[in-house]
């Protein structure tokens, strides 16, 4: 229990002059439900990719559950547990919901290379499947193409393929991204209902589903934390009220 | 609202009906009878044809290996008839320098393009859209000019003459009437569509859809996307190159049109008539097109590349998903009026 889920130590990019991620030191504990927030351009998201591996960083490591991951490409991420969502969905949109979350579920349990056996044969491929969807009320959707659900529920099936990956470290871009206020609360029903086992990080701008569903927070400003605790620490800490509140009431 | 199925026990019997029509996807359908059924009959009715009817079998193979990549692995390629070419070449100047053993030297020219699909491909899929697309028309360029200069092995611009090649098991000597020729690529089309088809339903395949919709959600899955398009490039080589050998064998020659830019760019036309990524678009799309080839000709000699023309102009314009496309549209349609 003593090594982080996941874990970086001076975590660095540069793109050119600009510093994304500056000497990062992060620590997401096992079962943790962290959430990283900061204004606009503070280098969140770049964070998720330095993570994910779809950026390669200037400097620091990266450890999930201990192991130096730093060097691996990102396939090899995913196979230790590493799952992501994405800020803008990103789903086989003209696929359907169940063969969206079957196809990482696949790809996760390695059969997704198999040329001979039809892919229908694999029932247990597509039951698991099938329980994601259901799990996170979509199993109405499950035969219905993704581009013709409405944008929340595509969120929850973003999250279902995320899940399909059995992540020990799941990371959510902005999960509630474009979806209307009246359904934002679904997607934070699913996030409360994760198993414990999965150490969450998320990003958000609601604030209010920030606070309903982290138990630690970062803040990130302009590629550096700069500071991080408990919610009601991080509501009342001047500098954030600053920085980051500030920014929401001038908008 | 995760317990719909206490309060609607209905709803989660459909649910798990729902399951079931998915995972049986890949089990056959009477409909899919049909295109051997009339290829039979062809043989049975018309055989005055089949020396035109074997050559359609080939051209929907070649259309078939294209659907591979393209249709299902979304490779966007301008290069196929390279491997075309390549396994009629193969054929060829093995039957031309003594080993006419028909089905040996159709596996030769199919091994031959598999090798030049995966040399080929390990350079031109680093790349993707236009970059790939013209990479994949530099290969067929290169090896165009290459049988071009080689002209004392592949005859060069006469062509290859000179191929002998042998009777079918030793028993089943290639007639003037085309027989032997028709009921041979038959077989092989048959053996590889259902090969072709195997692979689409299987995990393999499904993931190259996968890729095709987004390769950046397959890379966070964690699939080897380079690994997998390089194996359907392959084997989609590999298709091409036996429908080469084919040609090569059942019209015993072989010229430089075989590698041509033109064919490539044909079999796409006809694939995109029947449909594309459909299995059956090829089946539909290829005997469409020599159709429509043949009543355009007849009208109007010139100009009848025109027509052809603008009959995909419409296709694309209209009737996005090709014949297939169109057909499934108007079945749903019926569908819904039914109900």
């Amino acid at each position: 229990m003593s090594a982080p889920a996941l874990e970086t130590r001076a975590l660095s990019k540069s793109f050119g002059g600009l510093r994304v991620a500056d000497a990062i030191d992060f620590r997401l504990e096992v079962g943790a439900r962290h959430a990283l927030i900061g204004p606009n351009g503070a280098g969140k998201t770049s964070f998720v990719n330095l993570v994910t591996g779809a950026l390669s960083p200037s400097a620091g490591r990266i450890l999930i559950a201990g192991n130096d991951v730093t060097d691996l490409p990102q396939a090899a991420r995913v196979k230790r547990g590493l799952a992501r969502t994405f800020q803008i969905t990103a789903l086989f949109r003209r696929l359907s919901a169940l063969e969206n979350v079957t196809l990482a579920v696949a790809e996760r349990d390695g059969v997704a290379g198999d040329l001979a056996r039809p892919a229908g044969r694999h029932r247990r491929i597509i039951g698991e499947a099938y329980a994601l969807l259901e799990m996170l009320g979509l199993a109405e959707d499950a035969l219905r193409s993704v581009d013709t659900l409405a944008y929340g529920r595509q969120r929850l099936v973003e999250i279902a393929v995320a899940l399909g990956l059995a992540p020990k470290v799941l990371l959510l871009d902005e999960p509630a991204a474009g979806v209307p206020s009246s359904e934002t609360h679904l997607v934070a029903e699913v996030v409360e209902r994760l198993p414990l086992d999965i150490a969450v990080l998320f990003i958000d701008h609601d604030m209010d589903l920030v606070f309903r569903l982290a138990k630690r927070i970062t803040v990130l400003v302009e590629g550096r934390i700069l500071v991080e605790g408990q919610p009601a620490a991080i509501a009342a800490d001047p500098r954030v009220r600053r920085v980051y509140l500030g920014e929401r009431n001038r908008r | 609202m995760a317990t719909y199925g206490s309060v609607r026990p209905d709803v989660s019997e459909a649910n798990r009906r729902a399951v079931e029509t998915f995972a049986r996807r890949h089990r056959y359908r009477p409909l899919e009878a049909l295109p051997w059924a009339s290829a039979l009959l062809v043989y049975a009715l018309v055989p005055t044809y089949l020396p035109l009817g074997a050559q359609v079998l080939t051209t929907i193979l070649f259309a078939l290996s294209a659907d591979l990549v393209l249709g299902y692995a979304g490779i966007i390629t301008l290069g196929q008839a390279a491997f075309f070419g390549t396994g009629a070449y193969t054929a060829g100047i093995l039957a031309a320098h003594g080993w006419g053993e028909p089905i040996t030297g159709m596996l030769a020219g199919g091994a031959v393009a598999a090798l030049v699909g995966l040399v080929s491909g390990l350079v031109v899929l680093r790349t993707t859209g236009l970059a790939l697309l013209m990479q994949t028309l530099v290969v067929a360029s290169l090896l165009y000019a290459a049988a071009n200069k080689a002209s004392f092995i592949t005859g060069g611009d006469d062509g290859l003459s000179g191929m002998h090649v042998w009777p079918i098991f030793g028993i089943f000597p290639f007639d003037l009437y085309g027989r032997t020729a028709y009921v041979y690529c038959l077989v092989v089309v048959f053996v590889c569509w259902w090969l072709t088809r195997r692979l689409v339903h299987s995990p393999f395949g499904r993931s190259l859809t996968g890729i095709r919709e987004n390769v950046l959600r397959m890379n966070a899955l964690g699939a080897p996307v380079m690994r997998r398009q390089l194996i359907v490039y392959t084997i989609s080589a590999a298709l091409a190159g036996i429908a080469g050998a084919l040609l090569a064998q059942t019209t015993q020659f072989v010229d430089l049109n075989v590698l041509s830019l033109d064919r490539s760019g044909t079999v796409l036309i006809m694939l995109i008539l029947g449909g594309v990524g459909r299995l059956y678009g090829a089946f539909v799309g290829v005997p469409l097109y020599m159709i429509a080839q043949n009543a355009f000709s007849a009208i109007d000699p010139v100009y009848w590349y025109f027509w052809i023309g603008l009959l995909m102009v419409l296709v694309v314009l209209f009737a996005r998903g090709g014949v297939l496309g169109l057909f499934d549209r108007l079945v749903d349609r019926l569908r819904l009026r039914w109900q």
